[in-house]
């Protein structure tokens, strides 16, 4: 039995922390997975920079920094669905369509037909499940590429939309409905969320230690713990102080945040998320292995059309009407945000906390360019750049890599 | 014969090595123009990349030794390179284009064309004049998809010769062809050599071999071990020769003590899902019993995999049969049904169909336990790591640690993570499909070790695998197909390479 010397058997029980795949960086020990996080994370701070420099400091004001995050809340409500979608190697560019038509139909419920907040909400939902439903049928049970179907979508969607609004805008006059896209909780609310997500940290930090020791697993070192408690409650708190002095927490970062923590959840802790993955790594072996592909699937495209409909919602109540062309292309920034998050459009690979930094990042550009008035055309030229630059320079550090 | 011809073709001490592997040793094998040269050898006897060193996929300065054509050495870059010195070679898996047209197909590449403008009407004319030289009856125009398969390995002969070939190389031809196909295909192969074509035929069916080849050379194990005119062999002859190896004490010796039977099947019948009535499979039964390696031998395209795949429940095609589970008929509808009944399937090609590359071991080792190890929904990563290290340390996988990427890996390690997730499934019958496929021999020694382990542990084993050493070495009781039938049934003390092969290649039958 031959045993390299650089090949360790795994025959000893402490296996920590330390390796998952790693590259070192100047004595430091980084994981893979956290050095793509902090790649993303570098390039936000260097463009946030830039746009403050350039708007001598306009750009990370309170104010403006309360509005980008609620301008990123839509992108980013659909980057979590569009994440689990793509993972899977799944395509849905209906989205903006669903977005739109169920915007159409919440106003609808709520000023045509006059059944109040619930309702209304609930239906935009509920379509946009159906349509989900649908779309992850035919690519599932009927073998329909999801580009095909969800392209007819985005045409099919808008046309129904259309359709029933008569070409019309509709506004919406319910102050409680605007609310979810317009207002803020106190900033009292958002030290209370501060501090429970604080205390969710050290709660999950400290599970995670009992688990370890009743597996026989080896603890993980003091530093490490402490490291792993400060910096996610310093970004935490920090988020929340600066949205506070302006006007508090927007409603529909709360939504994004709660969605997008369900998303990680889903993605990272459970078995629904982890056969995702493979079936977007490998469709065969997922198959052997004795994972549903077609129920996931079509679980997935639901998942995706429940999130359109809950975008739509927050989108309507922000502009306080629903327009037939309300989300246009809105699928494409979806998509983008994944893929500058690091996801594979070939399926298998992507994180949430990827697609929300992709989304964060394109809404910050979107908003520095907006601050600066350049012109609309060379906004969409540098963010078009931008996506396949950061794709392509993705690709090289891979090769290398390998 | 014309012995005063000189060989079209001289291939000289040909020496190949892949990573910890020598797949040919010195072999030298000479073609004479309108000569039909069998080359026949067990699976990885080293037919293939002998041929393929011969057809440029491996460049020159990949391989040792010289290839001489019409007596001048050529050193071969690149498959054009071979095709232009007149070499064609006609693979399993055909390359043609279905939705192009035979004419199309032909001329792939090197349309005849005037300022890049393709001349249709002069495609279409040659290749008419190839299709009638091959007294084809097939209109040019014709889609290669409406082909059946035999048609399309007779276009791929009409494209070798519009390419001039003098010799043409033909990898298992018949292997999915009607009996009136195979006779079509003869008479081509006659007219060939009448035409002083120079052909090489691989085939595992030797009465083919018998009937069509002047001369036979027999591979075993990256060697040549003789090459005779046609009529001073008979099949027993050559199966001798096929298989006449020391067989070396890597299968440590292990007495396994069967136990009752724990899984059985019956009158497994499994179709083609591409061609409507073929039958893959043909009413095989039998049963294993707990603490009993079940070897099944035969060759490439008996239905062993097939065989697996269905009664695993994951095959495309119809398929019949029963399937009894600690003496309980079951109905297995799916993958899922199948691990539910205590199945577990170390599936061929690992990369293909057992593992996602870019996951982590863990990841991998879990995928087909999941809820099981973790937990229904929620997940629990302390219990799937403290699982999938107990069995990485049972295996000794050599990684850095189970959060490592599987793809990085050694193939002989990422074979003990597929046969991982398998045990973590905690499998009353294991089926094994090539498990040792690819990899080096140490790693093939730990992986037989873990299957003798594992049969006294109680387990019930099924083990497919194209190296016959390795079914003889470690199975207590062998069954061998051929074309979808059973032909023999051995126990371990009457298995004979012999034996076994003479069954597998339809020479005779033997009941147990």
């Amino acid at each position: 039995m031959s045993q390299q010397a650089n090949e360790p058997v795994i025959d000893r029980p402490p296996v920590t922390a330390d390796t998952a795949p790693a590259r070192t960086i100047g004595g430091v020990k980084v994981p893979m997975t956290a050095l793509r996080a902090y790649t993303m994370v570098f390039a936000l701070i260097v463009i946030w920079l830039l746009f403050t420099w350039a708007t001598d400091g306009i750009f990370l004001e309170a104010r403006n920094f309360s509005n980008l995050m609620r301008q990123t809340a839509v992108t980013g409500v659909l980057a979590v669905g569009m994440l689990m979608v793509i993972v899977a190697g799944q395509i849905d560019l209906s989205v903006g369509s669903v977005v739109g038509l169920t915007g159409g139909v919440a106003a609808i419920v709520l000023t045509w037909l006059g059944w109040g907040l619930v309702p209304s909400l609930a239906a935009a939902i509920l379509v946009g499940a159906l349509i989900g439903a649908l779309q992850g049928t035919l690519v599932a049970y009927a073998n329909v590429p999801a580009f095909i179907v969800t392209l007819g979508g985005l045409l099919i969607w808008r046309g129904v939309i259309k359709g029933i609004s008569q070409g019309s805008t509709i506004p919406i006059g319910l102050t409680s409905f605007k609310v979810i896209g317009q207002n803020y909780v106190s900033p009292l609310v958002g030290i209370i969320i501060a501090l429970l997500a604080i205390a969710a940290i050290v709660w999950l930090n400290l599970r995670r230690i009992r688990a370890r020791t009743r597996y026989g697993l080896a603890a993980a070192s003091m530093f490490d713990i402490i490291l792993r408690i400060t910096l996610p409650s310093l970004v935490v708190l920090g988020f929340i102080l600066a949205l506070n002095s302006y006007a508090g927490v927007p409603i529909p970062v709360i939504i994004l945040l709660a969605i997008a923590l369900a998303g990680a959840f889903l993605t990272r802790n459970t078995t629904f998320g982890r056969y995702l993955y493979a079936i977007g790594g490998n469709p065969d072996a997922a198959r052997l292995s004795g994972i549903g592909l077609r129920r996931h699937i079509l679980a997935v495209f639901c998942l995706m059309g429940a999130l359109s409909g809950m975008a739509g919602i927050i989108y309507t109540a922000r502009v306080s009407s629903a327009a037939p062309d309300a989300g246009v292309l809105l699928e494409l920034d979806a998509i983008a945000a994944c893929v500058i998050g690091g996801a594979s459009l070939m399926g298998g690979r992507g994180t949430i906390f990827g697609a929300l930094l992709g989304a964060l990042f394109m809404a910050s550009l979107d908003n520095g360019m907006s601050l600066k008035n350049i012109a609309d055309f060379t906004q969409d030229i540098v963010k078009g750049s931008i996506l396949v630059a950061a794709v392509a320079l993705d690709m090289l550090g891979r090769r290398k890599g390998e | 014969m014309d012995q005063t011809l000189a060989p079209v073709l001289e291939m000289r001490n040909i020496t190949k090595s892949f990573p910890g592997v020598r797949a040919l040793d010195g072999v030298s094998f000479d073609l004479r123009a309108g000569e039909l040269h069998a080359l026949v050898g067990e699976n990885g006897a080293g037919k293939s990349t002998l041929m393929k060193i011969l057809g440029g996929v491996y460049p020159h300065g990949s391989y040792g030794g010289e290839i001489l054509i019409e007596g001048r050495e050529r050193r071969f870059h690149h498959v054009r390179e071979a095709e232009s010195a007149g070499i064609a070679i006609i693979f399993q898996e055909l390359s043609l284009i279905k939705e192009l047209s035979i004419g199309e197909n032909i001329f792939l590449g090197r349309e005849p064309s005037r300022f890049g403008v393709i001349r249709w009407d002069e495609l279409y004319s040659r290749a008419r004049r190839l299709l009638d030289d091959l007294h084809l009856p097939l209109d040019p125009r014709t889609p290669v998809g409406q082909l059946g398969i035999g048609q399309q390995q007779l276009v791929e002969i009409a494209k070798a010769l519009s390419q001039e070939a003098r010799i043409l190389v033909l990898d298992e031809p018949t292997a999915a062809l009607t009996d009136a196909e195979v006779l079509t295909l003869f008479n081509i192969l006659d007219r060939l050599r009448a035409r002083k074509v120079g052909m090489i035929y691989i085939s595992h069916k030797l009465d083919e071999v018998f009937r069509m080849s002047d001369r036979i050379t027999v591979l075993r194990d990256g060697r040549s071990v003789g090459t005779k005119q046609a009529d001073e062999l008979d099949q027993a002859r050559v199966i001798a020769l096929m298989v006449g190896r020391e067989v070396g004490n890597i299968f440590p010796k292990a007495e396994h003590a069967p136990g009752e039977v724990v899984f059985e099947v019956r009158d497994i019948t499994v179709e083609d899902p591409d061609v409507r009535g073929k039958l893959l499979v043909d009413r095989v039964s039998f049963a294993v019993r707990r603490g009993e390696v079940l070897g099944v031998a035969g060759l490439m395209g008996a239905g062993r995999s097939e065989l697996l795949t269905a009664i695993f429940g994951a095959h495309a095609g119809r398929v019949r049969g029963q399937v009894l589970v600690a003496g309980k008929p079951v109905e297995i509808k799916s993958p899922a049904d199948a691990i539910n009944y205590g199945i577990g399937f170390v599936t061929e090609d690992r990369k293909r169909y057992g593992l996602v590359l870019d996951q982590t071991i863990v990841n991998n080792a879990t995928l087909a336990s999941l809820e099981h190890i973790s937990g229904r929904f929620v997940t629990n990563m302390d219990a799937e790591r403290a699982a999938c290290e107990q069995a990485a340390r049972d295996l000794r996988i050599k990684a850095p640690g189970v959060l490592t990427i599987t793809g990085t890996l050694s193939g002989g390690n990422q074979q003990k993570v597929v046969l991982a997730k398998w045990l973590l499934t905690k499998p009353r019958v294991l089926f094994l499909d090539e498990p040792t496929r690819g990899i080096d021999v140490g790693a093939k020694q730990e992986i037989y070790a873990h299957i003798n382990r594992l049969a006294s542990e109680g387990l019930a084993i099924v083990l497919v695998s194209s190296e016959l050493p390795e079914v003889l070495g470690l199975s207590d009781r062998v069954l061998v197909l051929h074309e979808g039938h059973i032909t023999g049934e051995f126990t371990r003390a009457e298995a004979t390479p012999e034996g076994v092969m003479a069954c597998a290649t339809g020479h005779t039958e033997r009941a147990a």
